[in-house]
């Protein structure tokens, strides 16, 4: 149960975006980040970002989880920021000592860039927040799969994808009673120096590749005991199904880019 | 002196999380050097987590665990010499093997405990006799040996360590009924030879009526009784309401009982059973 939370970071709910067909949600996705980036002023930036409050609204998530879906990379941000601030030299000076120059038009290029990141982070979490990996997978195979007449493996990557998915929590705690043994036979994972601690790994890594090879085997196994001969011809216990729901949200999606288009065109900031 | 010992222990699996569990919930115990215990206890009733705690593997979240009269976690520097005191073969514990002979993995916790090439080498010499491993597989790999081979090298790569206390979770789970008497064999001689505690953990009533001197009885987080055998086992009909069972030989008895044929006394092994009855024959 513990362990089921900790793969992505889907946050069970029952709202509207839950219940969005995950192809459409991926698209709205892509449509979304295609907002972003085609905002070229304020203007359309905060259209972007009204649309993704709105969204977010919806969706139920606690924001404290959207918070921390951007913190890791606040290094990311901060860094480009400085980069930004020093090292545009055009547009008027605002500031300028010693060997620093700051800029009119580097400021606007540090907040818009950094603005539009943490956006774009929030935008794809919510993805994941509101979609099961395995809904994701399911998405991904079938959005991928016309690809197929090109060979292109659209089922084979998402069965890797689902089945990774399911032994991440397994692995986890396979690790956990291997290192729970070797720890038990003195092995001391915590201290000493760098080279040291990389070799304290191998009684752990080793059991753990044994049996992640041994289960690989034994579900080989399982899979061709049941018949599993690879995409073709297989139909699926779930259907995905688009309904007005969908329709009507890549409508609104659709408006709000071409809000952020007309910006550009008729509002220069 | 108590080798083990714990004061209002508890233990809680994901505290301050929605799947919060309470997996040991007060224990007091006193466990007195020398003894051959058995825990027993059903499916989920915290047997696993109690153990690891005797060797520091888990922290408790309240109350105190002394081993020779030495405080647990009053000296986080000391935990990993704890582990050498108190050895600990997990449940499977063929599936940590890692090294590529049998010979090396048993000398992994040797080494980790410092010794000098030598002893290590008696050690393992030693400990491989012991368990009945022959000379020519110390220099095999582990993992071209049978399962119960395995579990053999596993086990033996614990007592090398000679730990005052051995602890062994299940350690006839998954074998054949002629590998599960080798095991519990060795056990034994382990512990004539050794002179030492050892605790194993079992759900086969019978292996425990045939091996221990003690049974700690756990149920639902907490301790049901600490006893020998005979009063253990005399409490039938509880340990059935717990979902646990008792010997079959024990089973017998209690129906001779019911049926009005009285012994007077706590039948668990077969041997003793014999014995009741040839003197109510000879009668
Ligand atoms: N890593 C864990 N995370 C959360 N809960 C756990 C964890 N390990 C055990 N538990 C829970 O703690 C309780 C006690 O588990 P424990 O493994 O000690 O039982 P056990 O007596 O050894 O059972 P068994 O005879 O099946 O081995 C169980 O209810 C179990 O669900
Ligand atoms: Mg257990």
């Amino acid at each position: 149960m513990i362990k089921d939370i900790t793969i992505g970071q889907y946050f069970p709910g029952k709202s509207l975006l839950h219940r969005l067909d995950p192809r459409i949600k991926l698209l709205l996705t892509v449509l979304y980040i295609v907002m972003l980036f085609a905002a070229k002023g304020f203007v359309g930036l905060g259209i972007g970002i009204v649309f993704l409050i709105f969204s977010f609204l919806i969706s139920g998530i606690p924001i404290k989880m959207m918070l921390k879906s951007v913190k890791p990379i606040l290094p990311i941000i901060i860094f480009t920021g400085i980069l930004n601030l020093f090292f545009i030299r055009t547009g008027n000076v605002l500031l300028s000592w010693h060997f620093i120059t700051i800029t009119d038009e580097g400021l606007k290029t540090m907040i818009f860039m950094a603005v539009r990141i943490v956006f774009l982070i929030c935008g794809t979490s919510l993805l994941t927040y509101t979609t099961s990996p395995i809904a994701l997978t399911d998405a991904i195979e079938r959005i991928f799969s016309p690809l197929r007449v090109i060979k292109f493996p659209a089922h084979e990557i998402a069965m890797i994808m689902t089945i990774a998915l399911r032994f991440i929590p397994t692995l986890i705690e396979e690790t956990d009673k291997i290192m729970s043994a070797q720890k038990a036979r003195g092995a001391d994972l915590e201290s000493g120096s760098i080279l040291n601690r990389a070799k304290a790994l191998i009684p752990i890594l080793i059991p753990l590749f044994v049996s992640a090879f041994r289960r690989a085997d034994d579900l080989a196994l399982a899979m061709e005991c049941r018949c599993y001969r690879g995409g073709d011809g297989r139909t699926r216990l779930k259907q995905l199904k688009t309904s007005y729901r969908d329709y009507l949200s890549i409508l609104v999606v659709s408006l709000f880019l071409a809000m952020v288009i007309l910006a550009n065109i008729y509002i220069g900031i | 002196m108590s080798i083990i010992k714990t004061e209002n222990l508890c233990y809680v699996y994901g505290e301050g999380t929605p799947f919060k569990k309470t997996a040991l919930d007060n224990i007091n115990l006193d466990i007195e050097e020398g003894e051959l215990v058995g825990i027993i206890g059903h499916t989920g009733s915290g047997k696993s987590t109690l153990i690891q705690h005797f060797n520091g593997l888990l922290k408790p979240t309240s109350g105190k665990v002394y081993i020779d009269g030495e405080e647990l976690y009053a000296d986080k520097s000391k935990l990993r010499e704890i582990r050498f005191k108190v050895g600990l073969v997990f449940q499977y514990p063929e599936y940590q093997l890692f090294e590529e002979t049998v010979y090396k993995d048993i000398a992994y916790g040797p080494k980790n405990m410092g010794l000098s090439d030598d002893e290590i080498d008696k050690r393992v010499i030693e400990t491989a006799r012991l368990v009945g491993l022959k000379k020519e597989h110390l220099q095999k790999s582990p993992f071209e040996l049978s399962g119960g081979q395995k579990r053999r090298v596993a086990i033996a790569g614990v007592m090398a360590m000679v730990p005052k206390v051995l602890i062994l979770d299940e350690p006839t789970a998954g074998l054949d009924p002629h590998g599960r008497d080798r095991i519990l064999g060795l056990i034994k001689e382990y512990h004539k030879e050794m002179k030492s505690t050892v605790m194993l953990v079992s759900h086969s009533m019978e292996d425990v009526a045939k091996t221990v001197s003690k049974i700690l009885v756990m149920n639902d987080s907490k301790v049901f009784m600490y006893d020998t055998p005979e009063k253990v086992f005399a409490r039938v009909r509880e340990l059935c309401d717990m979902g646990l069972t008792v010997p079959q030989i024990t089973r017998v008895f209690d129906r001779l009982k019911a049926a009005g044929i009285d012994f007077n006394d706590e039948v668990y092994s077969c041997e003793y059973a014999k014995k009741l009855v040839l003197r109510l024959l000879d009668k």
